[in-house]
């Protein structure tokens, strides 16, 4: 091969690295990946726009089904805005309820992706090692909230269901549970020489970088960033919590801004999200679990709003955003998401400049990508342009101009 | 259609067409030790070229139909097609969306349906035995 030829191969959208639909083109150079471009848009959802069409109280339900993964984050931020449009007082206890809820949500989402990690490495046993471990918080959720994955226990004003005395042994065990095999769980991943070898060094995204891309959550703490919302403005319980964000820092004593320091920093946040858990439970206080539990009386009282407001909180992916205005009608006149991997998404192309084509999947997962909540498209007359169409507009707009004046002109909307 | 090729243990290739990954990871959790149904040797593969059942999920994004497609005639037969979680069956709360094709069954044949939102692991591999005894029945003809 000439030097400098450049091939382009395309990963995705349906590729066996990626779990989910987006597409990338990445340019290489005999083994070296040269430049990287990023395709989204395939599962698009429209899901702010059907927002718009049905009430707040409809609009939880839907915001849940944004992420299977995190789905109390978008839940809890839809919340937020509302009540602050309201000025609805979540009582204390809620604010506790709302806060286990999210740690455990945390755990499962860490530990789940340890294991895709430990996957895209090639390391099918501790994928099943490290999955079974996760069992146990999603016992625990289906024992505090009815269900393994959609728990759909907060709403606005408050929780749906409260955390009794009686729970907190079951909650109090699964930590211990966690406790025990951090250590293990640690070994694995940051002694072992395998994962050392192709995890160091690799997908370096650096603290100067991080910044200019906006990245956010466990991605830009292993770059050195300390950002972190619960830290930085803290919401519900974490005022009484005091949380600090977690750099490699604390486990390896340097950062290096590689995969191996996003494994640290997600394995030292569980750990963190199981002290937080158990510290809720020693200072939940007693109290109602939300302003008031009859739903039709919270409907009539979120139907006219009017107002803008926004909502914020750290899910296990890094910082959720959500805008919200009301403008005196039953819908929402506005709804805005945003989730983390839309920030983290363009750290790729730092990351994976200069690097192997075999460790495209290991740096791409590496970031936690999640792509039914970043999923964008244009919209032009209520239409859709995805990608594509967007593509084909442009290519008639230019033949019709070729034809000469006269032609179709401006006929193509 | 020729069932005998199918008399060994399935081999399923997982397709997002837009879920949420609730019905993705309950479907990874089905494979891993709590559910393991890899004990059957029901396994995940990574191409639709090996694959005998297609593990669908998602309400069918308009940019996915035509992959959809591609993917199910990539296929080999005998192929059976089961469709997890709610989104792909009907919609659900994406109901009235612009961006969707779905229900799946529109676009490619579907033989058992899975609901739940997301179903438990429990339920997928109910799901599963009901695809094999779909074939069984179907080579018995
Ligand atoms: S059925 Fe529910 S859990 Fe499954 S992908 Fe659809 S929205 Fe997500």
């Amino acid at each position: 091969m000439s030097e400098g030829k450049t091939f382009k191969i395309a990963v995705g959208p349906v590729h066996p690295a990626l779990k989910e639909p987006v597409q990338l083109n990445c340019e290489i150079e005999g083994e070296q990946v040269k430049h990287v471009d990023i395709e989204l848009s395939q599962v698009h959802r429209s899901i702010e726009w059907i927002g718009t069409r049905r009430n707040p109280v409809q609009v939880v339900f839907l915001a849940e089904k944004i992420c299977g993964i995190c789905n109390i984050c978008h839940t809890l931020c839809f919340c937020e805005a509302v009540e602050s449009i309201a000025g609805i007082e979540v009582p204390a206890r809620a604010h506790y309820i709302r806060t286990i809820a999210a740690e455990l949500e945390r755990i499962h989402s860490h530990i789940l992706w340890a294991g895709v990690a430990a996957h895209e490495l090639g390391f099918d046993s501790v994928m099943h090692y490290t999955w079974k471990l996760r069992e146990k918080v999603l016992d625990t959720t289906e024992y505090l909230t009815g269900n393994r994955i959609g728990k759909a226990i907060v709403t606005i004003g408050g929780t749906k269901r409260d955390i009794e005395e009686k729970q907190f042994g079951k909650i109090r065990e699964a930590c211990n549970y966690y406790r025990q095999n951090f250590s293990r769980l640690r070994d694995i991943f940051l002694k072992d020489p395998i994962i050392k070898a192709r995890a160091r060094d690799i997908g370096i995204l650096r603290r100067d970088d991080a910044l200019s891309l906006c990245a956010v959550g466990p991605t830009a703490r292993a770059s050195g960033v300390k950002k972190d919302v619960r830290q930085d403005e803290a919401y519900a319980a974490y005022p009484d919590l005091d949380v600090k964000a977690i750099t490699p820092k604390e486990l390896l004593g340097e950062i290096r801004g590689d995969v191996y320091d996003r494994i640290a920093v997600r394995l030292l946040e569980v750990l963190q999200s199981v002290e937080l858990i158990e510290k809720c439970l020693k200072q939940m206080p007693e109290g109602k679990i939300a302003y008031e539990s009859k739903l039709a009386k919270v409907l009539s009282d979120v139907k006219q709003l009017k107002g803008e407001a926004i909502g914020r909180h750290e899910a296990p992916r890094g910082e959720v955003f959500h805008y919200l205005k009301m403008v005196g009608e039953e819908t929402p006149y506005s709804w805005k998401v945003r989730a983390p991997t839309y920030n983290n998404i363009l750290s790729w192309i730092p990351m994976l400049k200069g690097a192997q084509i075999a460790d495209i999947p290991i740096v791409a997962a590496s970031i936690d990508p999640c792509m039914s909540c970043t999923n964008r498209a244009a919209i032009a007359d209520g239409k859709e342009l995805g990608n594509e169409k967007l593509h084909r507009l442009s290519v008639e707009k230019t033949r019709s101009l070729k034809k000469g004046p006269g032609s179709e002109r401006g006929n193509c909307n | 259609m020729n069932l005998k090729a199918l008399n060994k243990s399935l081999w399923a290739f997982h397709f997002n067409s837009g879920s949420c990954n609730g019905c993705d990871i309950e479907i990874i959790a089905a494979l891993t030790p709590r559910y393991d149904v890899e004990r059957f040797g029901i396994k995940l593969v990574g191409t639709p070229r090996h694959a005998d059942i297609l593990l669908l999920t998602g309400p069918v994004a308009m940019d996915m139909k035509e992959k959809l497609e591609r993917v199910y005639a990539q296929m080999p037969s005998p192929k059976a097609v089961m469709l997890i979680g709610n989104c792909g069956n009907s919609g659900d709360v994406f109901y009235e969306s612009y961006s969707l094709v779905g229900p799946a069954d529109r676009i490619i044949p579907v033989d058992v349906y899975v609901p739940g939102c997301p179903p438990r692991p429990e339920a997928i591999i109910h799901g599963v035995v009901k695809v094999w005894q779909k074939l069984e029945k179907e080579a018995k003809k």
